[in-house]
């Protein structure tokens, strides 16, 4: 048995057959005395490389979605790149080489490129000049590996994985792989996590000569791969692999179940997203609803504001696939630490104390009425709410609630179609509103807590300063009061209260929230069946 | 001739994702787009050249625009810039 350690790309454990994969046949050199024809068989190649590379963007922004798929796009302006190009294409010209020689080279000197330099993210670029490389090369000479070819799902073993070839991948074949090279950087790790392929990659001592068909153990755990294993370390791991799924069958079987504690105790499970990918993770583990939208994603990254139109149809897009589970978007939360220049937010000192949220949208409510037209036009396709962040003040809901009232007379003059009567909430995440949450609760529908900017300022502390860690207590007295107040408050003006922040899935604190009757948790996706089962062991 | 510098904020410095980004935006216009960091010069449209750059977090680049639509790329790439780096 030998033992390999290597980095896990994933948490499980794999057992099966493994098969050590080549690619493309070794390139001979040769003297081409016809130039000019073999600089246009490497152009030709080039294009068909163009085009290849099109159709993985498309499967990818299918399967792995915009941001990881955009690695695609930088092949192809790689391939556009005149450096690139012109090294090949002077090599051949003025050396005589061939084009699969040519590429091979000017392949090479970029490899180096990066590999020299300093940082880790560039060195592994290199990957992607090898990625195009072997592309042409593949259309120069015709030969295509076959990836997927096996009779039986098989673990892969190669030197060195590419991102093309990551994406073309065929879960029904390929159990996983295992590379020698790579790193956690590299383009071909974040496909493999993106697609859930198990993979362990930068093997040591990879073995060079294997026989086929040999039985490969994947530890993703620990990041260890067993070649022929022992007896005892296939009992061990056999053991190991089925409790994992019987871990995952467990919390399958939680769908559909209620979140009810022993003695009847209820509380509703939703989920806190912030893409459309979200919205599919939040449906697969059985979320009952959208308890936060947070709305900024449509903001951020981008050079301009989003219209009315963009906003209307993501929005109405969320709501149609929650088919009639409560939707609550919360309006956009932006500061000076968010980027997104367009806006031309001043410098602050603090911005967590600054000009953001809602204070920007009173100061500018022709932002504000973009979204809030978008989110009330959207709104007749479902169940949605709104939910105003960073509230202070009774004055300032009165404010938000006149703007909003403009734009429902604006649609109304438009004729265009509205929510009248969607519910209007509010988020208490400052000190101030939790202790004025009697007065908030007489003017909007529904509270929702948000603990992390609640616990920041109320103990005056930064949660990503870790050398204030031994100051920080998330359980602390003082946040634990002010939700309690908030609670209390809300159901005494007869509304509902839920948490959407990191709190709510703090397994620690969901006995208390259900005793003080707290009537929802909205929390991030992969939390709800856990706290589904944490709920129903309760009392 | 049109000239800008901008310092780098982005703590990824000039990566693959906002190379691509810029290379695509300067590849829209007719005019030369050359940029400078770290005493290297690049070609704006040349995304190798782009990334061979080193540019990391607070790096000073320089970008030197020459051509008929010099002024449109100019405050195209310093959006672009702003917006992604």
């Amino acid at each position: 048995m030998l033992v390999l350690k290597g980095q896990s790309l994933f948490a499980g454990i794999v057992i099966g057959p493994m098969t050590i994969y080549e690619p493309a046949a070794t390139i001979t050199s040769s003297y081409i005395t016809n130039t000019e024809n073999e600089v246009n068989r490497f152009q030709a190649a080039r294009n068909s490389a163009l085009e290849h590379l099109k159709t993985l963007y498309k499967t990818a922004l299918i399967s792995v979605g915009e941001q990881d798929a955009g690695i695609f796009e930088t092949h192809q302006l790689m391939l556009e790149d005149l450096d690139f190009i012109e090294t090949i294409e002077s090599l051949i010209l003025e050396e005589n080489l061939s084009a699969e020689a040519a590429v091979n080279i000017a392949s090479a000197k970029f490899s180096r490129l990066f590999k020299e330099m300093d940082d880790a993210y560039m060195q592994a670029r290199a990957e992607d000049i090898a990625d195009i490389s072997a592309k042409i090369i593949s259309f120069l000479t015709g030969f295509e590996t076959s990836l997927n070819a096996f009779p039986f799902p098989v673990i892969l073993a190669a030197k060195e994985l590419l991102p093309s070839e990551i994406i073309q991948l065929d879960k029904s074949k390929i159990l996983g792989f295992i590379t020698s090279a790579g790193s956690l950087n590299s383009h071909t790790a974040i496909l493999a996590r993106a697609l859930g392929l198990p993979a362990i990659i930068a093997v040591d001592n990879f073995p060079s000569k294997t026989a086929s068909n040999v039985t490969v153990i994947l530890d993703g755990l620990e990041g260890h791969v067993y070649i022929e294993p022992d007896e005892r370390t296939v009992n061990i791991m056999t053991q190991k692999k089925e409790e994992i799924e019987s871990q995952q069958k467990t919390l399958d079987f939680l769908k559909g179940k209620k979140n009810i504690t022993k003695s009847g105790k209820e509380i509703k499970l939703l989920a806190n997203i912030s893409s459309l990918k979200e919205l599919q993770t939040a449906l697969d583990n059985d979320a009952e609803g959208i308890g936060l939208l947070r709305s900024e994603f449509l903001y951020l990254n981008k050079n301009s504001f989003p219209t009315e139109e963009e906003q209307y149809l993501l929005y109405k897009t969320i709501i149609e696939t929650m088919a009639g589970k409560p939707v609550i978007i919360r309006t956009l939360d932006i500061g000076s630490d968010k980027k997104a220049s367009y806006f031309h937010l001043p410098l602050e000192e603090n911005p967590a104390l600054g000009y953001r949220a809602i204070r920007i949208c009173l100061r500018e409510p022709h932002i504000f009425k973009v979204q809030l037209r978008a989110i009330l036009r959207a709104a007749v396709f479902g169940n949605a709410a709104i939910m105003f962040p960073m509230v202070n003040s009774v004055e300032e809901i009165l404010a938000v609630k006149a703007i909003v009232q403009e734009v429902k007379n604006d649609l109304k003059k438009e004729n265009l179609q509205f929510s009248e009567a969607i519910k209007l909430g509010t988020m208490i995440e400052t000190p101030a509103a939790a202790i004025i949450s009697d007065d908030l609760a007489r003017e909007v529908d529904f509270f929702s807590i948000g603990t992390n900017d609640l616990t920041q300022y109320t103990l005056a502390i930064d949660r990503q300063n870790e050398n204030l860690s031994s100051f920080f207590d998330p359980h602390h007295k003082a946040v634990l009061k002010l939700i309690e107040l908030t609670v209390k408050n809300a159901h005494k003006a007869k509304i509902t209260v839920g948490i959407c922040g990191e709190l709510g899935a703090d397994k620690k604190l969901t006995n208390l929230f259900i005793n003080l009757g707290v009537d929802e948790l909205s929390v991030s996706p992969s939390y709800i069946l856990p706290l589904r089962k944490t709920i129903r062991n309760l009392e | 001739m049109k000239q800008f510098t901008y310092t780098i904020a982005d703590a990824n410095g000039i990566h693959a994702r906002p190379a691509a980004i810029l290379v695509k935006e300067a590849k829209k216009f007719n005019c030369s787009v050359k940029i400078s960091a770290n005493d290297k010069l690049g070609d704006l449209k040349r995304i190798l050249s782009v990334m061979s750059l080193g540019a990391t977090k607070g790096t000073l680049i320089s970008i030197t625009l020459e051509g008929d639509d010099e002024e449109l790329a100019f405050c195209a790439l310093k959006t672009c810039l702003e917006n992604n780096l």
